[in-house]
């Protein structure tokens, strides 16, 4: 049993949040880069510079990339033989966030509920999801996740007669519906299987993978390859200007299901993909 | 005229606009502005939409304005403003004829407009821009000064008077039916998708 106090999670979250938001990930910045080689169109390619122009002076001038600096998104691996000292875990994370998004001069942008609509001022709560995993260790997973973009996620029921086939042309129809509204270049996290839960959760997860990385699958690595190809063939590019550079990933989780189900839950990710993790 | 071309073929805009401003816009333009933006998004039209409703005047006279959809992270000590990029318009979809109705004559923003926007804009001459979504921080540059003119209870959802300089941005959907999305989509998209 090792003993983790929850000072060391606050802080760490904190500064989590306030990296994220200036800081893009390698991946991401080679994701511009990769997409500048292919794009023709002069629009997009603008956009694409402009994207990259972005993220330095985020870095530089800790100007936060978007204005738009998310809801915290928090997948927590609790590790079987740690035990938690100090105050609630939940706590200790929203407090991680109070401080970051107060400290790092973010955007407050949650309200306390979706009825009286009044902003908690602050940034917190963060979505927590908690695993419990072998180990002795804590990872935290954390997006800073942009509203536009979330607001065109969707989920749906397909048939098990609708199979593969069916699944590929939903999430290609997500990728229109989504458009320039989402600020594309977008990123997709699929969770397929599962439950009507099961699948939305693994649809947040699949977005911390390395973009650019490989599926371990190797069916499922064809299948985001021939989706991602097909996403950018529809030539609504970055920003919705026109181009090639539609999607910059797709990145599909997959958990057994029921007979009867084939759940399909799709979240849109945009290029302000903001995502960061430690291990404690 | 507040629309003039520069060398570069960038059109120059330069708020209040009138009617015939608005013509000489055409989709797929890539414009400057200089002058006057309001901020305002989904909390702020919430409000402004009884005003209008009931007759009563608003906290700004829309009238030849530029409505810019945002809400901005919080500056540093030093600093005019924080990241300020545009929010997807068609949130603010419903709001639209009436603020035209009574003179306003673009918005920006990023995202599709509903039908009823683009007939809009047709039948009162207005027109909607596009600035780049989540380039927050390049385009805080072009902010030269910025202050709260309503609802300061809001917080980033204030209306705020902006003075730009150059601010950078393209014509979406402009008065005469041109849409930027779809003709940019319909010259890249490639068969067997």
């Amino acid at each position: 049993m090792r003993d983790i106090h929850t000072s060391a999670i606050v802080d760490a979250v904190k500064k989590l949040c306030i990296d994220a938001n200036l800081d893009l990930e390698p991946d991401m910045l080679r994701a511009f880069d990769r997409a500048l080689t292919t794009e023709r169109s002069p629009a997009g390619r603008h956009v694409l510079q402009t994207l990259k122009q972005n993220a330095e002076m985020a870095r530089t001038q800790r100007i936060p990339y978007c204005q738009d600096t998310g809801f915290v998104v928090c997948f927590v691996e609790l590790g079987q033989d740690v035990h938690i000292t100090g105050d609630a875990l939940d706590a200790a994370i929203n407090e991680g966030v109070r401080q970051g998004y107060t400290e790092g001069y973010l955007r407050a942008s949650i309200v306390r509920s979706p009825f009286d609509r009044v902003n908690t001022g602050d940034n917190t709560p963060a979505v927590i999801h908690v695993d419990v995993v072998p180990g002795a260790t804590l990872k935290l997973m954390l997006m800073a996740k942009g509203g536009g973009c979330e607001n065109r996620s969707k989920y749906r029921m397909l048939t098990p007669a609708e199979g593969t086939p069916g699944v590929k042309d939903w999430i290609l129809d997500c990728v229109s519906t989504a458009g320039p509204d989402a600020c594309p270049p977008l990123i997709l996290g699929v969770g397929v299987g599962g439950t009507f839960e099961k699948a939305a959760l693994l649809s947040k997860k699949a977005l911390f993978r390395e973009l650019g990385s490989p599926n371990p699958e190797p069916a499922i690595d064809a299948l985001e390859r021939e989706l991602l190809a097909r996403a950018n063939r529809l030539g609504i590019g970055p920003q919705g200007y026109g181009g090639d550079t539609t999607a910059f990933g797709i990145h599909i989780l997959t958990y057994p299901c029921h007979i009867t189900s084939l759940p399909v839950a799709v979240t849109i990710e945009c290029h302000a993909h903001r995502h960061k993790e430690v291990t404690l | 005229m507040s629309v003039t071309t520069g060398a570069d073929g960038t059109k120059e805009v330069a708020p209040p606009l009138s009617d015939a401003d608005v013509e000489s816009l055409k989709a797929g333009d890539r414009v400057r502005i200089t002058g006057v933006l309001y901020t305002a998004r989904d909390a702020a039209h919430g409000r402004l939409l009884p005003l209008i409703e009931r007759g009563e005047s608003l906290p700004i006279d829309v009238r030849g304005q530029i409505i810019y959809y945002t809400g901005p992270s919080p500056a540093r000590p030093g600093m005019i403003v924080g990241s300020i990029g545009p929010t997807t318009a068609s949130r603010m979809d419903k709001y639209v004829p009436a603020l035209l109705r009574l003179g306003l004559k673009a918005t920006i923003g990023k995202g599709y407009r509903g039908q009823a926007v683009k007939d809009a804009l047709r039948q009162h001459k207005g027109v909607y821009f596009g600035a780049i979504g989540g380039a927050g921080a390049v385009l805080s540059q072009f902010v030269k000064k910025l202050s709260v003119v309503a609802y300061d209870d809001l917080g980033t959802e204030a209306i705020r008077r902006l003075e730009v300089e150059n601010f950078p941005a393209v014509v979406v959907n402009d008065c005469h039916g041109g849409d930027l999305y779809t003709d940019g989509m319909k010259a890249y998209a490639r068969e067997d998708t």
